[in-house]
This record gives structure tokens, C-alpha cells and sequence, in this order.
């Protein structure tokens, strides 16, 4: 039988010989997470339930991030929920505030999501860590509270579409330009229950930040997973984040080998030459509706928001700081930079790039996914209007109903913060 | 089981940030929730309905988050099923986990603003007797029909560990 990656991934964590699109499976997990939005439900329904104890403490991750540092009495009674229920099963992996990141940022980073695994989250952007070469996916509250109780999912085994980029990316351009392009191309039901495959000469030549923007940005597309098979780049972030399991010859061989097969089974492929490719910008209200950031110089901005899952990681910090150094921001706008973890939080202050920030005139905020969902630091009021790079830009995502989200990469958030509207990077560089 | 409601008529790619927006997502009480259904697009939906409702939608229904608090917002509000041409597949889970009536059905656009629609969740068949049709959908395949036939997937894990399975 020839398999892709995902189909691989999914029948090792069954006790099946064989799977096939569109069929349904009980599969085992390697890792079950929740946050401070959806844990509460999923504890809440496994003690209705009457069931006492977790399959396995080790084996479940719970992050306050969404409403954390709590914004309010009612998210500070959610935070609770999770720190009580993690002091009551004895589970390790519950980050505090001081050690919690935005979670799709904070697993990887903590080296507990690895190549080869299967990774439920109550969190849609739990697809995310497919750009290791895992299957991870999106569940609801209901398959976490499932999950406590025996560490199995149920999947219907979605078909995979694969998509390779050829050529090479511009200065400017990078993996949220190509998530963009691609979901601008084939709609936000484009990969409807479809696992998306991420290949080609483009995506081996990028780092691990700019690989995990493009698989978080799956499900804008209705795709299960975003997956990348594992190469070297994949292995050398693995082994800083887990040493001891990922330097293993074992490991190695085994994440190496992690391959689609050569006649698996697609239901399409696409190939596109990205070489002409520009920055892209999703405008309002789906993520789908995508221009050319040069193309939208007259859309004036009141926010600016580098951030969240997509874009809050080192990389993309560095990226924005070496465009703002020595610059201001445009007078009135509100420019909020959000790094994804406390690691990175420590790295931008280290490496100056907080002081660049500061100097700008944003501000530099601790990690929470905050903005991006309408949660807190930083809600749009009527009228406003703002560039993210985060993931979304439905109706009143941020803020107002009435109010406005476009979606970038950090080089033009941080370009458009100067000129206070959309701007190419090299307007300013 | 036979369902029978007025219809709310709804547009493409409906996600689950218009179906309850996030600054609600700090309770998990249905009826709560039930009152700010999708508030952010229509914001007298909640008070327009009556128990029994139907949501009829066009493709790619409850995209965006994982929030269960979306499906759980639908039920709160009183409305008993929701018909669309697609679902997205977080959204789809959701439903069948905390047992929302739901059905897949083509051309939506035959369905009309206030029809009433009675509907045989068993048999796939959908009646429309303001229009005097009716519409076929596809069954759920068999191991979803036991979760719903369970009341949802808790029950169904707690009945198959209660055989010991």
C-alpha cells in the first residue's frame, strides 16, 4: 500500500494493518491540549461524566493563553479551573503565567511535540505543529474531554492535497506570504477536511518560524493538518528543544525516513513557480480575500499587531525590528508587539530588539494570544482599522463588529506602522 | 426523530467567531451563550427564534475556531438543526460530539427565509411545507449514527467502557 506522511502517521497509532481516505478510525494520541477557553468545557464534561483520573498525566498539556494574564474576574475563574485540575491529576505540562507562551508557539518550542506524532488540541491552530512532520489537528472540547479519559480520538482519515512551490521568494516574502497566496487561490474551503501537504524546493530552503506560519494557517483553508515532512532543518530544531529523545540514531532514522511514499495517493496537487510572488495581505473579512501589500497603499491604519501563533516568534520579531530601527511609528497609531513565548520574550529583550520597539513607539507586551481573537491588549473600537500578523479577519475578530482586520507578514506590519498605512517593506528600507 | 421549524436563512463560510464572539467565551453555559448566537451579523438572531428553529446555510458552515461554545450557542438559542451544503470539519465534530442535529444537503438555495421544514433525522429526508418539496441527504455513515443514537460522544465512551471495551 502507498501512503502519504499523514496516512503513515495516523495507522502507526492504530492497531490496523491498512486505512484509507474517508474511512473512520479510533486513534491513539501522544498529546491532548487545552487552554483557558476550551479546557474549562472539557473538564467540566469529563467530571460530569463521572470519570476520576486522566489516561496519563504526562500525556496532556494545558495552557492559559487566550484571556491570560487574566483580563477579567470570569477568564481568571477559567485560568483556575485549569491550574486546579492540573494540581488534581498531577499534570506536568500546565504553564503558568512566567512560563506560558501562546501554545502553538510554547509546544515546539518546549520540544513536546516531535515528527511522527499524533497531536489532538481544542484549539483550532493546533495544526500548526505539522510543520514538524506530525500529525496535529483541531478538536473540540468534547474529543479533549474524550481524550482525558483514554487517550484515544476518533478521525474520519481526510484525503491530502499536496502543494509545491518551485523557484525562489523574494526579499520581503516569506512562509505567511505563501500561506496567504495559497489560501487566496483556493478559498477558505479550499482544503475542506483535506490534509494539506507542504513541499518543494521552497519550503527545504525555509527555517522552522516561517514553515510553522505556513502549516498554522491550514485550517483557514478547512484543512485538518498543514504537514511538512521532516528534513534536517526539522532535526536541528527538534534536538535544541528535546535533547535527549531527538539526538537518539534511533530518532534520527526514524524522522528521516518520515516520507510520503512515491505513488501515495492525492486527491490534487498543485505546483506553482513562486519566484514573482509579493508580499500578500488577506483583506476584511475572510482570509482568503488576498492582494499585494503594494496594492492596498491607500488603506490607512489605526493598529498595528505583530503577533499571535502565525507570526510572534523570534524570527519574525527580528525581521520587524531591523525595519523599525531608528524610526518612529506613525503619529496616533497604536503599534503592539506580542512575543509568542517567554523564551522569545527574553531574546527580543537581549538582543535589543524590545529597546527598537519601545524606541518606535509600540509597545512590547508579555505573551498572550490577546488581540488576535478580540480577547484583550488591544480591541478595535468602530470604524477602526487594523494590520496583524495574525491568522484571522472575520467580522469583529478584534474588537467592533464595524471595525476592520487585514493580515500580513511582520516586514509589512512593521513597514505599514511607519507610514501609519499598507506599505511594501521597501517603501521605508 | 422528527424535527419541525421555521428556517433562518444564512449565507456562505459562516464561522464560528460570527456565531459567538470570543468576548462570550467566558462561560460554558449553553443559554448564556444562546443569547449572543450570532450576534456580531444579525444581532436580533436570538431573539427571533423559537424553540424548534432551523438554521439553513450554504457551504463551508462553522469555520475558524474550535470553540465548542459555537455549536453549544446553537442549542442554546433554541434552534434544533442546522442543514448547510458543507460543514468544516471542526465545526462537524463539535456537533455530532454534543449531538446538534445536523445535516449535509445541495442547493440550499431552494430553501427560502421562514419556510417551514420538517425534518426525519433517521431516513435523511428533509420536507419543506411552505413549498410542499421535499430533499434526500445522505445517512451519517454507521459509526456516527452510534455516537448520535448515544446522545453524544461522552455517552457513547462511557457506555462502551460500561461493557467494558
Amino acid at each position: 500500500m502507498a501512503y502519504t506522511i499523514a496516512e503513515k502517521i495516523l495507522l502507526a497509532h492504530t492497531d490496523k494493518k491498512d486505512i484509507k481516505p474517508g474511512e473512520f478510525i479510533e486513534a491513539r494520541v501522544d498529546l491532548a491540549l487545552g487552554n483557558d477557553i476550551t479546557a474549562p468545557l472539557a473538564i467540566e464534561e469529563f467530571k460530569k461524566s463521572g470519570f476520576k483520573k486522566v489516561f496519563d498525566k504526562n500525556k496532556i498539556v494545558l495552557v492559559p493563553d487566550h484571556f491570560a494574564p487574566a483580563k477579567d474576574l470570569r477568564s481568571a475563574n477559567q485560568c483556575k479551573i485549569l491550574s486546579d485540575f492540573a494540581k488534581e491529576q498531577k499534570i506536568k505540562n500546565y504553564f503558568e503565567v512566567g512560563c506560558m507562551g501562546i501554545e502553538h508557539a510554547l509546544l515546539p518550542e518546549m520540544g513536546l511535540v516531535l515528527p511522527a506524532d499524533l497531536v489532538i488540541g481544542a484549539d483550532s491552530h493546533t495544526c500548526t505543529y505539522g510543520a514538524l512532520g506530525c500529525y496535529s489537528t483541531g478538536v473540540g472540547s468534547t474529543d479533549l474531554a474524550r481524550a482525558f479519559i483514554d487517550g484515544k480520538c476518533w478521525f474520519k482519515v481526510p484525503p491530502s492535497i499536496k502543494f509545491i512551490y518551485k523557484g525562489g521568494l523574494k526579499k520581503w516574502v516569506g512562509g505567511k506570504d505563501l500561506i496567504l497566496f495559497t489560501i487566496g487561490n483556493i478559498g477558505v474551503d479550499g482544503a475542506l477536511y483535506k490534509v494539506m501537504e507542504f513541499t518543494g524546493p521552497v519550503i527545504r530552503k525555509l527555517g522552522m518560524d516561517d514553515r510553522f506560519a505556513i502549516s498554522n494557517m491550514a485550517i483557514e483553508a478547512g484543512g485538518r493538518t498543514g504537514i511538512i515532512e521532516p528534513d534536517e532543518i526539522t532535526l536541528k530544531y527538534v534536538q535544541q528543544s528535546q535533547k535527549s529523545k531527538a539526538k537518539s540514531q534511533k530518532f534520527k532514522a526514524k524522522a528521516k525516513s518520515l516520507k510520503s511514499d512515491s505513488d501515495a495517493r492525492y486527491e490534487r496537487i498543485y505546483e506553482w513557480d513562486v519566484s514573482d510572488l509579493e508580499p500578500q495581505v488577506a483583506c476584511p473579512h475572510l482570509p482568503s480575500n488576498v492582494k499585494p501589500a503594494a496594492k492596498l497603499s491607500n488603506i490607512r491604519l489605526d493598529q498595528v499587531v505583530i503577533g499571535s501563533c502565525t507570526n510572534g516568534r523570534i524570527s519574525d520579531l527580528r525581521i520587524a525590528a531591523a525595519i523599525l530601527k531608528g524610526k518612529k511609528i506613525k503619529a496616533g497609531l497604536r503599534l503592539i508587539v506580542i512575543p509568542a513565548t517567554q523564551k522569545i520574550y527574553l531574546e527580543a529583550v537581549q538582543e535589543g530588539l524590545a529597546e527598537t520597539f519601545v524606541k518606535a513607539g509600540g509597545i512590547f507586551s508579555t505573551p498572550t494570544c490577546g488581540p488576535c481573537l478580540g480577547g484583550h491588549m488591544g480591541i478595535l473600537a468602530e470604524g477602526e482599522v487594523a494590520l496583524a500578523t495574525t491568522n484571522r479577519n472575520f467580522i469583529g475578530r478584534m474588537g467592533h463588529p464595524k471595525s476592520f482586520v487585514y493580515l500580513s507578514n511582520p516586514a509589512v506590519a512593521a513597514a505599514s506602522a511607519i507610514t501609519g498605512r499598507i506599505t511594501h517593506p521597501k517603501e521605508v528600507v | 426523530m422528527i424535527i419541525k421549524g421555521k428556517v433562518h436563512k444564512l449565507g456562505d463560510d459562516i464561522n464560528t467567531d460570527d456565531i459567538i464572539a470570543a468576548k462570550y467565551l467566558v462561560s460554558t453555559d449553553a443559554t448564556e451563550l444562546g443569547r449572543h448566537c450570532l450576534e456580531s451579523i444579525k444581532p436580533d438572531f436570538a431573539a427571533g427564534v423559537s424553540p424548534g428553529d432551523i438554521i439553513v446555510a450554504g457551504k463551508n458552515f462553522g469555520c475558524g475556531s474550535s470553540r465548542e461554545h459555537a455549536p453549544l450557542s446553537i442549542k442554546g438559542c433554541g434552534i434544533s438543526a442546522v442543514l448547510a451544503e458543507s460543514f468544516a470539519a471542526i465545526f462537524f465534530r463539535n456537533a455530532i460530539n454534543i449531538g446538534l442535529p445536523f445535516l449535509e444537503m445541495k442547493k440550499t438555495d431552494q430553501i427560502s427565509d421562514g419556510d417551514l421544514l420538517e425534518i426525519d433525522l433517521s431516513g435523511g429526508i428533509i420536507k419543506n411545507l411552505t413549498k410542499n418539496k421535499s430533499y434526500k441527504t445522505a445517512a451519517f455513515p454507521r459509526f456516527l449514527q452510534e455516537i448520535v443514537t448515544k446522545g453524544g460522544l461522552m455517552n457513547w465512551i462511557r457506555s462502551k467502557k460500561e461493557q467494558g471495551q
